[in-house]
């Protein structure tokens, strides 16, 4: 098992045609992601050459493929219209890799979402990984390898360098998920750390957090509490000066709190080990 | 971003939210001029500066008189605060105030929704008073698709107000404030403090509204408020070539493919006893036109004595980074050492490509950075 997505995934790519979603989906199916369908409006009925069918709206790639997952390319500006269709059309995890979307844009599409029961990743997040099964979003799959830890994380490639160093230790990957930088986005720590103790697959956890808000804070809380899978985590933003944004629209850190200081601190009251740099974590968690 | 008091009162008057009245001023003539237009005896002369703690800086002051008006505004006018340097005053009319009050809307991660909070606690450092009484805080997440209707308006308003005419003025400011964080994509819009006067109005008394950057194609009138620092100008610049820059001011220059490896590359040159000179983060790709331009950054900092490049490799891959590397370089003149370190998809091959160059090659994070902060000391 894994967490979220597996061989059952049938992905519809929304935003086919366009460069980014274009190449992404070539590389997706590449890996052996099911990819069922791309949409691109107006453009239904063309063949990628990658051989994905392009259709006009995410309703006729769940009707004629039965597309249970989507994956959003489209520009930020059409962002809140493409997951409130998806969600809509019945997807049931809808990952959003765009960045630069209005925040107010994503509040009311993930109300939306969450009202037709749909789960949302990102936006602004390098997607989600069930090695050897489904690849789903721009993490290069050749450096996952399957196994027993699930990864959650912030960011993309400091993701990548904690994969690196897992799997340089033999310690595969059972799920891996980027859930954005952005202020607001859809599933964080707390439901991926009750979803990862709850697959016997996962073995232990890895979290990777930085500057920003509270939430490795309730996360740390929410750990001690319901977690009993062996947890690992490094917090990335120790020297990052108050007040600024960090590439993250989400790592700013005012008025004091959210500092990485902070976030350790809280951890470590926890009883959750905190890697000091990123390629101590396989060693704390086995 | 941010916008100075004046222009958030601008979008409040727009809005139907009741402000004191006050007029902006950039000299001491036009102050004493203002205080002539406004017809109070009383006013305050405020410094409209885009950081907080105006008041600690001596930056609002009292006035009842045309000296007094001269002598304060005179003083803060090119007075210091947290680095900005005050070219803007306000003149507003000073109000009789019965009762201080906190309203804001704000952005809230937990929620994923808007949030309206309010207290009877205004005036003062509210995240004093929510870390120390968060009882006297009250928080209404709104649902995006009903917005603030009347009900909620009211029952919001009777959270602070008791007096029938008192709430009756609340309900459409509360509507009001979010109609404007909403239409505008603010991520705060804060009243701190919301006063009722003695003859029994509701106003505004400061304003501070901060937006959206990532909506800011669709403000026009608020882009155009924008002051970027002189700091903040060389972060634009950054962005437009499509980097995210950050200056810190340490020795070791640094240039890593995305936020989060970026910031924890800076964290390792701390612990490893070195001073990161930035943050910068150039995106995924292996055009050496960024690397090029990049290092134009970096070099201009006269402090930087090292520049770590930090790339992980994934569908970039680290044998055409290292062919964008040494193509960079060759456009490049600079006695500056460099260190770099490659990993990811095809490192080995990235890795040989850079065997026969001056670069201080690694093949770990650690041993990168270990040799970063080491050159760094020795120069």
């Amino acid at each position: 098992m894994s967490i979220l997505i597996d061989k059952n995934t049938k992905l519809v790519v929304q935003g086919i045609t366009g460069r980014d979603g274009g190449f992404h989906a070539s590389k997706m199916k590449l890996y052996g992601t099911n990819v069922v369908a791309g949409t691109s409006p107006g453009k239904g009925g063309m063949i990628t050459e990658f051989g994905v069918p392009v259709m006009n709206s995410v309703h006729q790639a769940v009707q004629n493929e039965g597309a249970n997952t989507s994956v959003i390319f489209v520009p930020a500006p059409f962002v809140k219209d493409a997951i409130m269709e998806a969600a809509n059309a019945g997807i049931e995890l809808i990952i959003c890799i765009t960045e630069g979307v209005p925040t107010l844009d994503v509040v009311y599409a993930h109300k939306y979402a969450s009202s037709k029961g749909s789960k949302l990743i990102g936006p602004n997040c390098p997607g989600i990984i069930s090695p050897g099964k489904s690849l789903i979003g721009i993490m290069p799959g050749n450096i996952f390898k399957k196994g027993n830890t699930g990864v959650i994380s912030r960011s993309g490639t400091l993701t990548y360098e904690v994969v690196y160093n897992l799997t340089k230790e033999g310690m595969g990957q059972s799920t891996a998920i980027g859930v954005g930088g952005d202020p607001v986005v859809g599933l964080y720590y707390k439901e991926l750390l009750q979803m990862f103790q709850d697959d016997p697959e996962t073995h232990s956890i890895a979290l990777i957090g930085e500057i920003g808000g509270d939430a490795e804070e309730q996360a740390a809380a929410y750990i001690k509490e319901h977690i009993t899978k062996p947890v690992a985590v490094f917090i990335a933003g120790s020297t990052a000066p108050p007040n600024k944004r960090m590439g993250h629209a989400g790592a700013i850190i005012s008025s004091g709190s959210g500092t990485a200081q902070e976030k350790q601190a809280a951890f470590e009251a926890a009883g959750v080990p905190v890697a000091k740099e990123p390629s101590q974590i396989p060693s704390l968690l086995s | 971003m941010k916008i100075h008091e004046y222009q958030a009162k601008e979008f409040f008057s727009n809005y139907g939210i009741p402000t004191a009245e006050g007029i902006v001023c950039r000299n001491v003539e036009s102050c004493t001029d203002a205080y002539c237009d406004l017809h109070s005896t009383k006013v305050v002369i405020k410094a409209q500066v885009l950081t907080g703690g105006r008041g600690k800086a001596g930056g609002i002051k009292l006035a009842s008189s045309m000296e007094e008006v001269a002598k304060h505004s005179s003083s803060i006018i090119g007075m210091d605060i947290k680095g900005y340097t005050v070219d803007r005053v306000m003149v507003a009319q000073a109000v009789n105030i019965e009762s201080e009050y906190y309203i804001s809307l704000v952005i809230d991660r937990n929620t994923k929704s808007t949030l309206l909070v309010m207290s009877k606690e205004g005036g003062v450092d509210i995240e004093e008073v929510a870390a120390k009484t968060p009882d006297k805080i009250f928080k209404i997440p709104i649902d995006p698709f009903i917005g603030i209707p009347n009900f909620l308006a009211a029952r919001a308003a009777r959270m602070l107000f008791d007096n029938n005419s008192i709430v009756k003025q609340a309900i459409p400011l509360i509507q009001n404030l979010y109609k404007l964080f909403v239409e505008k994509d603010a991520s705060l819009a804060e009243i701190n403090p919301l006063v009722v006067t003695k003859e029994g109005r509701l106003l505004a008394i400061d304003a501070k509204m901060n937006f959206d950057p990532n909506a800011l194609y669709r403000q026009s009138e608020v882009e155009a408020l924008f002051e970027p620092s002189a700091e903040e100008r060389k972060e634009q610049e950054a962005k437009s070539k499509g980097f995210s820059f950050v200056h810190i001011g340490g020795e070791i220059g640094c240039m890593v493919n995305g936020a989060g490896l970026a910031m924890a590359t800076m964290d390792m040159i701390k612990l490893y006893g070195g001073d990161p000179a930035n943050f910068l983060d150039i995106g995924g790709s292996s055009n050496p036109n960024k690397v090029v331009e990049a290092m134009k950054l970096l070099l201009s900092d006269k402090e930087v004595k090292v520049v770590l490049i930090n790339i992980f490799g994934g569908i970039t891959r680290c044998d055409d980074v290292a062919k964008g590397l040494k193509e960079a370089f060759n456009q490049i003149d600079t006695d500056i050492p460099i260190v770099i370190r490659l990993a990811g998809t095809n490192e080995n091959e990235g890795r040989e490509l850079l065997k026969e160059t001056p670069f201080h090659n690694t093949s770990t994070m650690g041993e990168a950075i270990q040799k970063a902060v080491e050159l760094s000391l020795q120069r």
